[in-house]
């Protein structure tokens, strides 16, 4: 088994009883990205001769010490590119700075290491819309990994690095995480610092951990979660570690299904594993409750007028003129403009600027804009209201398995219907997790357990029993 | 909000982003249907129901006017496409 395939808490042990060095760690990463990245994709770039000067240093004695960890190419690592994997950023921008998310994972010992692909400026689910790279889905080969964080799942699924971090909008940590069969966490809103993250929707987006293992992710929240000054809306609330109390079981705990989760449009393979996986979880002495979130119908449209809004907003700052690729010999300001983002965007970023552009003009943005404001709020009341009587949410991740790779048509919507178990969580800012279920035809399966806003240690309780039973199956 | 055709032309250029006429009329089918879904919004009661512009319940943060460490001039120019005399350097904007 090499020393890349394995869990963190394995490293860890191995580390800290002298039978192995970060630097053997490293240099075992390499040498599977080396010989294994070309048909996988999932990392863009990284940096051998700065990991290993890295591991060399390496305080064993933090909670992450000399453990490489692979990182969403939307996150910034100082002197690191940081492509947003399009073109308007490629061979274009180094980072001048750490994300804070990687100043705490340095902080606890760890190596940022490498760069991993993803949908275009983490607009997707396929990571299809990487204007850089195709990147395969290592468990299912000729499958998509899912997307956006689509390298960081598969760079896991692939044993090429033991964990990554990604990011999560409307999904982006957890589809893929599902569709590639690895554990994936997006942290409560607020949770994680979003400063340094190249920002998408800056009222959905959030950092998160991808990993082999249930408590790999406690361990690694541990180290990213926390108060910075630096992101106004950062939560100063105290952290408490994740990786206690993973094996209390959920004896006691009230486990919600929502029954518009549940309806037509899932495939019935999948609808089974998560009916199962809940079973099993009573048996271990949960008790399982119908609930009801009625506003879910409306998320899809309400997700699909915030986000862009807030990408046309955030996105207008690749204008060309402080970094990233600006056209040829321009004539005037506009023209720089105009052609800059003309061909440094692809297809999706430019409908999604223009979706939110158009939904945020004068004249429309009391129709679209505010009412998808005031709807999101009665969505977030759908689950205030369930987490009063439930503990924790039942539901899948994905509406089927992974597709197959290439089988997309360019029809937005089709795509953007399918995200509808994933972005309630974003839009109320809430808590949730994807953990692997038995595979369905050789496809992975995840089991999405959402939490209450600040809820990760019962969603990562309720992850680790799930994890146990599958070990036992297995 | 019944008709959901955009203008394509006219928000991109709102967007600064120049469109080829393929662009226009592939974007403009493919928006008019997600546009066409959205629609579904105008069924929901809203009347009363306060805006969510953020979802974690914290108040709007400020930090003291004090001056703190940032990027250096050389970092934030390292990234710029071009540069003159330490300035960012872009077409003319007003003629002489």
């Amino acid at each position: 088994m090499s020393l890349a395939s394995q869990s963190l808490c394995s490293l860890k042990r191995q580390l800290q009883s002298g039978e192995i060095s970060s630097r053997d760690i490293v240099e075992d990463v390499i040498d599977q990205i080396e010989s294994r990245n070309q048909s996988i994709g999932a990392f863009l770039s990284f940096d051998a001769k700065s990991a290993l000067e890295a591991a060399q240093h390496a305080d064993l004695s933090l909670p992450l010490g000399g453990l490489p960890i692979g990182i969403k190419d939307n996150i910034n690592v100082n002197g690191e590119p940081c492509t947003c994997g399009s073109k308007f950023l490629e061979n274009a921008y180094t980072a001048p700075y750490d994300a804070t998310a990687i100043q705490k994972l340095r902080q606890a010992g760890a190596i940022p290491f490498g760069r991993a692909n993803l949908d275009e400026f983490a607009m997707g689910s396929s990571t299809e819309n990487s204007a850089l790279q195709i990147t395969q889905n290592p468990s299912a080969p000729g499958h998509i990994p899912g997307g956006s964080s689509g390298g960081s799942a598969a760079a896991v699924a692939g044993n090429l690095i033991p964990a990554t971090l990604g990011s999560d909008t409307g999904g982006s940590i957890r589809q893929p995480a599902s569709h590639c069969g690895v554990v994936g966490l997006k942290p409560s809103y607020g949770r994680v610092s979003r400063y340094g993250l190249v920002a998408f929707g800056s009222s959905l987006d959030q950092i998160g951990p991808l990993t082999h293992t249930v408590e790999d992710s406690a361990l690694l929240l541990n180290a990213i979660a926390g108060f910075d000054p630096r992101d106004s809306t950062s939560l100063n609330e105290k952290v408490p570690d994740y990786t206690e109390g993973l094996d209390q079981g959920v004896a006691g705990l009230k486990l919600g299904l929502p029954k518009e989760y549940f309806t037509e449009g899932i495939d019935s393979g999948v609808r089974e594993r998560i009916e199962t996986a809940a079973k099993t979880l009573e048996a271990q002495g949960a008790e399982l409750v119908e609930i009801s979130l009625p506003h879910t119908e409306y998320a899809i449209a309400t997700y699909y007028i915030i986000a862009p809004a807030e990408a046309s907003s955030n996105l207008s700052r690749f204008d060309g003129v402080r970094y990233g690729n600006r056209s040829e010999n321009p004539q005037d300001m506009l023209e720089l403009y105009n052609q800059s983002r003309a061909k440094g965007f692809g297809s999706e970023v430019k409908r999604r600027i223009i979706l939110g552009t158009y939904v945020l003009s004068s004249g429309y943005y009391d129709a679209y804009y505010l009412r998808a404001q005031k709807v999101r709020t009665l969505i977030r009341q759908d689950f205030q209201n369930a987490f009063e009587k439930v503990d924790a949410i039942l539901t899948p991740v994905a509406p089927e398995p992974a597709p197959k790779m290439g089988s997309a048509t360019e029809d937005p919507l089709k795509h953007y219907l399918a995200d509808i178990f994933t972005l309630s969580a974003n839009l109320a800012g809430i808590c949730g997790i994807s953990v692997p279920l038995s595979p369905l035809n050789n496809l992975p399966v995840g089991l999405q357990i959402l939490g209450p806003h600040l809820g990760e240690k019962t969603i990562l309780r309720c992850a680790r029993s799930i994890e146990i039973s599958q070990t036992s199956v297995d | 909000m019944a008709d959901h055709a955009i203008d394509v032309r006219y928000v991109a250029n709102l967007a600064r982003i120049q469109l080829s006429d393929e662009e226009v009329e592939r974007y403009g089918a493919q928006l008019t249907s997600v546009m066409a879904h959205i629609e579904k919004l105008s069924e929901v009661d809203v009347e009363g129901v306060e805006p969510t512009y953020h979802s974690a319940t914290s108040e709007n943060r400020v930090r003291q006017d004090e001056p703190v460490e940032s990027l250096s001039p050389a970092a934030f120019l390292a990234n710029t496409p071009d540069q003159s005399q330490g300035q960012l350097r872009v077409p003319k904007v007003v003629d002489a």
